[in-house]
């Protein structure tokens, strides 16, 4: 078997290593030219040095959306782990203790289906449905009810400095289910004795919570922080179906691919919307290499 | 993907428009190119052999006996107008000729070859969602110029140039960079819709100033309908149309000719300032705040739900919502009121812009034969012709008298024809999309009351200007 070895792996690599290379690595080397050109996707391109870079400075909606990542990269994974976080406690282990283990609250499997519901859905389905709820008029979901209540309608997407928030809102929804199977997956792991011991010393469920269930959960978290933070560096497809004038009002809820696709596909920009790309590129680089350093911490062995 | 509304015709110019800008990447090396075959005295097939002897019944000189291919797009208007009306009419002209007659609904799936290989068909409907690209057919020299067309006496009256028989702005509508290509023969008119029914029931009038047309918004304001409207979440466009509209009718044509050229402080023109500051009153005092979040199918329902008077469109609106539409309706348009009594143009002046494109072959056998083609379908018997299968207007202004359009086309066709000469057009969002963009952004920032008409002309102007300085845009001139 030993001779064999090398032309054995690398027949299994052969295949899957092209097409990687082809259509991955190929296509994020040619943005990084494609960047430096001023092509607009018909006639061939000409080299324009860092032109497109410089512009990038001074483009408004640029500042714009990276201002928006900064504020969903903070709210996104915080919100949607802190929900997500007190659901599974909850649902794993939040209700009484039955033959020494610790069961979920009353109803925990139905919500646990319940909560992954919105993951199921299609992003533009679900930003569909939410044109529907944020409805400015009496027939939205939100202000159908309020108007009939005799309150004024609240502008959800319309409203410069609630529009973010209110897609910051569909995105938590949708994102919580993932994170409470995730989670519950991870305290299922963590051993009954522990919990246990904790509770003869008498520890409450607060202090369960913060004392045991969070350290030992710590891995998990982690990667959710960086799949959330990911994830604040996407969000495209709901600010491109659900916000209003296509990330406004006046930009206020754009977002980087949000703006690549406009320069790219609208305005036939290709050069300076790869610009955009390989900006956005080095954004989410930058964004993974320091969660995993800041949130580097001895993990506890059991 | 945020969903658009473009409507046929309005996507076909607009799809024009943005091959147009392909042109320009493509033309400058195809200029130097043919300019080489020009100077080695090489083929040039513009002028083939097959030409006729001029005469009156025969002023571009058709060779009588040629033959002509004639393709047509199968698509929202058939192919019966041509086999028909036009076809029979050519046949009549010159009895020699033998004419092919060939429909598709793939355009550039059956030319492309044909194109390719040297040997087009003479007459091309050229549309749909597979239509060719016009911006590289131009720089490619396969389009015929058109200008002994529009130059040609009529078929109507001799006395008359083709030119002058046709919606004003038609000519330009079908040039790239000042030479005609193209005919585009569908008419569309831009206005502000509301419906008879409501009017007469409530005893309004539509208004011609702008006093009346305040006072009429308080009055429809106090019987609790939304008095005006549009939808801010994707239809923007739809209200700087009017406020440019109004723009040109304070300031004359000039003003959009300006915007569409980039001239230095094009948008900080008087008139634009006049214009957009009585916009963004009737934002404040009239609109509901709740469309900047609509859509236009949504806006546009509420008009045919009567809880909304006015609503600016083309003339597209009427059949776009045949299915919501409640009997007795009836969609009436209305000119943007004139601003004062100073306005360089009367208020019955309006913008309209003509769709559906047909070309003539540069390379083909017989271009003259299709040269001819047009001038018979531009023939007020082509044209009512064309009215009476494909239920449209065409851009022939005697053509669609007498036929008893649906109410909203038939306002429409008489507010063209009350307009005269004073109609004009505007192109720069076809041209510079991006220009578009920030024109809609700052459109609803303006009518939705949170920047005033200084701040709505300096950014868009801000927006040009940059636009003006990047190479790497393509410029168009009209």
């Amino acid at each position: 078997m030993r001779h064999g070895k090398y032309p054995f792996v690398i027949g299994f690599l052969f295949a899957p290593v092209t097409l990687y290379v082809v259509f991955v690595i190929a296509p994020y080397a040619q943005a990084f030219q494609v960047s430096m050109t001023n092509w607009r996707g018909l006639s061939a391109p000409q080299w324009v040095g860092f032109d497109n870079y410089r512009r990038l400075l001074d483009d408004g909606n640029f500042w714009k959306a990276v201002q928006h990542h900064g504020v969903l990269l903070l709210a996104l994974p915080l919100i949607t782990i802190a929900i997500a976080l007190f659901f599974s406690f909850q649902l794993n282990v939040g209700g009484r203790t039955v033959n020494g283990q610790r069961q979920g609250v009353w109803g925990s499997k139905f919500y646990r289906v319940v909560f992954f519901f919105p993951q199921v859905l299609a992003v533009a389905i679900i930003a569909v449905l939410f044109q529907m709820v944020y409805r400015p008029n009496e027939s939205g979901l939100i202000n159908g009810v309020l108007m009939k209540l005799g309150f004024d309608p609240v502008l959800f997407l319309v409203r410069p400095n609630l529009a973010l928030w209110s897609i910051i809102a569909v995105l938590v929804w949708q994102a919580v289910g993932f994170y409470v199977v995730l989670f519950s997956a991870g305290m299922a792991s963590i051993p009954g004795e522990i919990y246990e011991a904790a509770e003869m010393d008498g520890a409450s469920r607060v202090t369960l919570f913060f004392r045991v269930t969070l350290p030992l959960l710590w891995n998990t978290l982690q990667v959710a922080w960086v799949y959330l933070g990911i994830a604040a560096f996407d969000a495209f497809a709901i600010v491109a179906v659900l916000s209003v004038d296509s990330g406004g009002p006046d930009g206020a809820t754009t977002v980087l691919a949000n703006e690549i696709y406009r320069n790219a596909f609208v305005y036939s920009k290709y050069g300076y919307a790869s610009a955009m790309g390989v900006a956005l590129f080095f954004f989410t680089l930058t964004f993974a290499a320091l969660t995993l350093r800041l949130t580097k911490r001895e993990s506890v062995e059991y | 993907m945020s969903i658009t509304p473009e409507q046929p015709a309005d996507l076909s110019r607009r799809n024009l428009l943005r091959r147009a800008a392909a042109v320009g990447l493509l033309a400058t090396p195809a200029v130097g190119l043919l300019g080489a075959c020009a100077t080695s005295g090489s083929d040039e097939k513009n002028e083939p052999a097959e030409t006729g002897t001029k005469s009156a019944t025969n002023p571009l000189g058709v060779k009588e006996d040629a033959g002509l291919e004639v393709v047509i797009f199968n698509g929202g208007y058939g192919e019966k107008y041509a086999t028909d009306v036009h076809e029979p009419l050519y046949k009549k002209a010159f009895p020699k000729a033998e004419v092919k007659h060939q429909a598709t609904q793939a355009v550039s799936t059956v030319l492309q070859p044909r194109f390719a290989s040297g040997n087009p068909p003479e007459f091309v409907n050229n549309s749909g969602e597979k239509l060719m690209d016009y911006g590289a057919l131009v720089a490619d020299g396969q389009l015929y110029d058109l200008t002994e067309l529009w130059d040609a006496p009529s078929v109507d009256d001799p006395s008359k140039k083709v030119r002058d028989t046709v919606v004003p702005g038609t000519v330009e509508t079908g040039s790239f960079n000042g030479k005609p290509y193209v005919l585009y023969y569908v008419s569309t008119v831009f206005g502000i819709w509301y419906s008879g029914k409501l009017f007469k029931e409530n005893g309004w009038a539509p208004a011609k100033d702008w006093s009346e047309f305040t006072a009429l918004l308080d009055k429809i304001k106090a019987k609790g309908i939304t008095p005006y409207g549009y939808a801010g979440a994707n239809a923007a466009y739809y209200q700087w149309n009017v406020i440019l509209t109004h723009a040109a009718k304070i300031g004359g044509p000039d003003v959009l000719k300006n915007i569409d050229n980039l001239e230095d402080g094009a948008w900080q023109q008087d008139a634009v300032k006049q214009a957009a500051a009585a916009w963004a009153e009737i934002g404040a005092k009239y609109v509901d705040k709740s469309f900047e979040g609509l859509k236009h199918t949504d806006v546009q329902l509420r008009q045919n739900q009567y809880k909304l008077a006015f609503y600016p469109s083309g003339d597209w609106l009427e059949s776009e919502q045949k299915k919501d539409t409640p009997a007795g309706f009836e969609y009436q348009l209305m000119p943007v009121p004139s601003l004062s009594a100073n306005d360089k143009l009367p208020a019955t002046a309006l913008r309209a812009t003509a769709a559906e494109g047909y070309f003539v072959s540069a390379k083909s056998k017989n271009p003259r034969g299709g040269l001819e083609y047009m001038r018979q379908m531009l023939s007020t018997a082509g044209a009512k012709g064309f009215t009476e299968v494909a239920k449209a207007p065409t851009v022939v202004t005697a053509g669609s008298e007498g036929y008893a359009f649906p109410p909203g086309v038939a306002s429409s066709q008489a507010a063209l024809r009350a307009a005269g000469k004073d109609v004009f057009n505007m192109f720069f969002d076809g041209w510079y999309k991006e220009l578009d963009t920030e024109a809609r952004t700052a459109t609803n920032e303006l009518m939705f009351g949170r920047i005033n008409a200084d701040a709505f002309v300096e950014r868009v102007q801000k927006r040009a200007d940059a636009l003006k300085k990047d190479s790497s845009v393509t410029k168009f001139k009209r």
